[in-house]
């Protein structure tokens, strides 16, 4: 009982500062900070005529979105190989492409940038950016993957291949439609922390910023921070609406696969 | 060489090639890089490629970088330690007192907030602790306080509590997934065995989680030592970390050889202490058996 309290004020801590989010955006006050003063929607008005916020909200859906599909087709491949046959030095490759998970973004950021601008002389672009969180979603996709991949039974893809197909068309026609959940979940998963991430973008953007970086400008001056708590309660709204669908789909793909869920994204 | 693998074995390392491609090229080779351009020099704008020691004599000569290093390792510390003493309960909770098919929902609710704008939670951290913020007012409303406290904003300690914050889920769930491995017979049978439920926790329970324990001490020990948000917004004058110097020295000072070796000397002394944490651990569970 003591631990169910417990646990329960732990969460209180953790959604303390989302709560904080609307009660800013909606109030009237300009400054951040108790009392309010009265509700209004005027920030969020403020909002639909930012030209450059309109921007960079286009440029991360974008980066997101290509973050989605190529971390998790990368994340397809591993999580697959992660349930066949092993090999000498299999564990070895799969802990060196997990790795980003533990490395401080910062590490990743300023290696990407040296070898990026000093030594390939590449603009700086999306593409960069793409090319980083892709690198760092990969082993979320897999973590969610191997939920999916795991507990398939292989002697459903070997039926179809006993009864004349060829690998390609039992992989789509068997083994896809199964993982289908998982593979949409990772999607939105790397979605999500694409379009969240700062750290990294931050070093690597071009001449347009993405989201995070745009408001990370728009933190210096507090006149624009009510605008900024009406931009983050949409964006808690989103990541929270995506979230919830990839775990349903999440959970939905161990049923389809006949595993039992052991919990949590990773 | 080629007879040696089955051609399902062969076929796994066909689909493991892309994402393993894909990390020795993008971290892999920019790791190899940033090695070796710690020890080039940067010459006003041309980067000078002979091979020099002088950023890691820079480095050990400045005291600036030393305090920085060592404040960013204990901020490190203090973040791993709340984080991971914190969260051993929650994980405890779930795993043993949740019913299981309520596990997966406490999981999601613990891991929903880790998600949400990042940027925009440091900020908040702000608005709670800081002068005018959700805690001073409270307290004064309360009357516990006549005035404002300012330790908890702008120095140390609040980049701690943010950063404790933000980590919280990455220790929670390798420990949760570590407790779901017991044997739950195990206890019943330390139980039998006349201990009582303390020491069945200490004895049983605690020594069979401690691999969770050492990945989560892991996971949250080393990527702190790479943010710069939250000292950069919480720290004040006095609260700025090592990232924030490898930040200024690559966007700012335009100085990416020294970035670089700036950069390598923290990722070293992380590893080396995670590695002797690691042995340390090691031991204590030899010890013991």
């Amino acid at each position: 009982m003591k631990l169910r309290v417990y646990a329960i004020a732990y969460l209180i801590f953790l959604y303390a500062p989302i709560f904080l989010l609307p009660l800013f955006a909606f109030n009237q006050g300009t400054i951040i900070a108790f009392p309010l003063s009265g509700f209004t929607t005027e920030w969020f008005g403020e909002l639909a005529k930012t030209k450059a916020l309109h921007a960079a909200v286009q440029n991360s859906l974008f980066i997101a979105l290509m973050t989605a599909v190529f971390s998790t087709l990368l994340g397809m491949c591993a999580a697959r190989a992660g349930a066949m046959a092993n090999f000498p030095g299999k564990r070895g490759i799969m802990g060196f492409v997990m790795l980003p998970l533990v490395l401080p973004e910062i590490i990743v950021a300023v290696s990407l940038l040296v070898i990026l601008r000093q030594v390939l002389g590449v603009n700086l672009s999306n593409w960069t950016i793409i090319a980083a969180h892709v690198l760092i979603c990969t082993p979320f996709c897999i973590a969610i993957l191997n939920g999916a991949f795991q507990n398939l039974d292989p002697a459903m893809e070997e039926a179809a291949l006993d009864l004349g197909e060829s690998r390609w068309s039992a992989f789509r026609l068997v083994t896809l439609p199964l993982v289908m959940p998982g593979i949409i979940s990772s999607m939105l998963i790397a979605f999500t922390i694409s379009l969240d991430e700062f750290i990294i973008a931050f070093f690597l953007t071009g001449t347009n910023p993405t989201m995070p970086v745009y408001i990370w400008g728009l933190l210096r001056f507090p006149a624009s921070l009510p605008v900024v708590m009406a931009l983050g309660t949409l964006l808690v709204a989103l990541s929270i609406i995506l979230l919830t669908i990839a775990e349903i789909l999440r959970r939905r793909g161990i049923a389809k696969a006949g595993g039992t869920d052991k919990g949590g994204f990773l | 060489m080629a007879t040696r693998f089955s051609s399902e074995q062969k076929r796994t390392m066909g689909l493991l090639t892309a994402p393993f491609t894909y990390a020795i090229l993008l971290l892999a080779v920019p790791l190899l890089a940033i090695v070796l351009f710690s020890f080039w020099t940067q010459d006003f704008m041309e980067v000078n490629t002979t091979f020099t020691l002088d950023n890691y004599r820079e480095i050990a000569e400045k005291p600036i970088y030393f305090s920085l290093l060592q404040r960013s390792l204990f901020v490190s510390f203090c973040v791993t330690l709340v984080t991971v003493v914190l969260a051993y309960p929650v994980a405890y909770f779930v795993s043993f007192k949740v019913q299981p098919s309520r596990k997966s929902l406490w999981l999601f609710l613990i891991t929903i907030p880790f998600w949400t704008s990042y940027l925009i939670r440091v900020f908040l951290w702000k608005v709670i602790l800081g002068y005018n913020g959700v805690i001073n007012s409270g307290l004064i409303n309360l009357g516990i306080i006549e005035e404002p406290l300012t330790f908890i904003l702008y120095n140390v300690n609040a980049v701690i509590i943010t950063l404790a914050h933000a980590f919280a889920p990455f220790a929670i769930l390798p420990i949760f997934v570590a407790l779901e491995k017991i044997d739950r017979s195990l206890l019943e049978a330390s139980q039998d065995l006349g201990e009582s439920k303390l020491m069945t926790f200490l004895r049983v329970t605690l020594p069979l989680s401690m691999p969770g324990l050492v990945a989560a001490v892991l996971i949250v020990f080393i990527p702190t030592i790479g943010d710069y948000v939250t000292p950069e917004l919480m720290g004040g004058a006095g609260g700025k970390l090592i990232a924030n110097m490898i930040q200024v020295q690559f966007l700012q000072l335009n100085n990416a050889p020294l970035g670089a070796a700036l950069a390598i000397v923290a990722m070293l002394s992380v590893t080396a202490i995670s590695l002797f944490f690691v042995f340390l651990n090691r031991r204590w569970l030899r010890g013991r058996s």
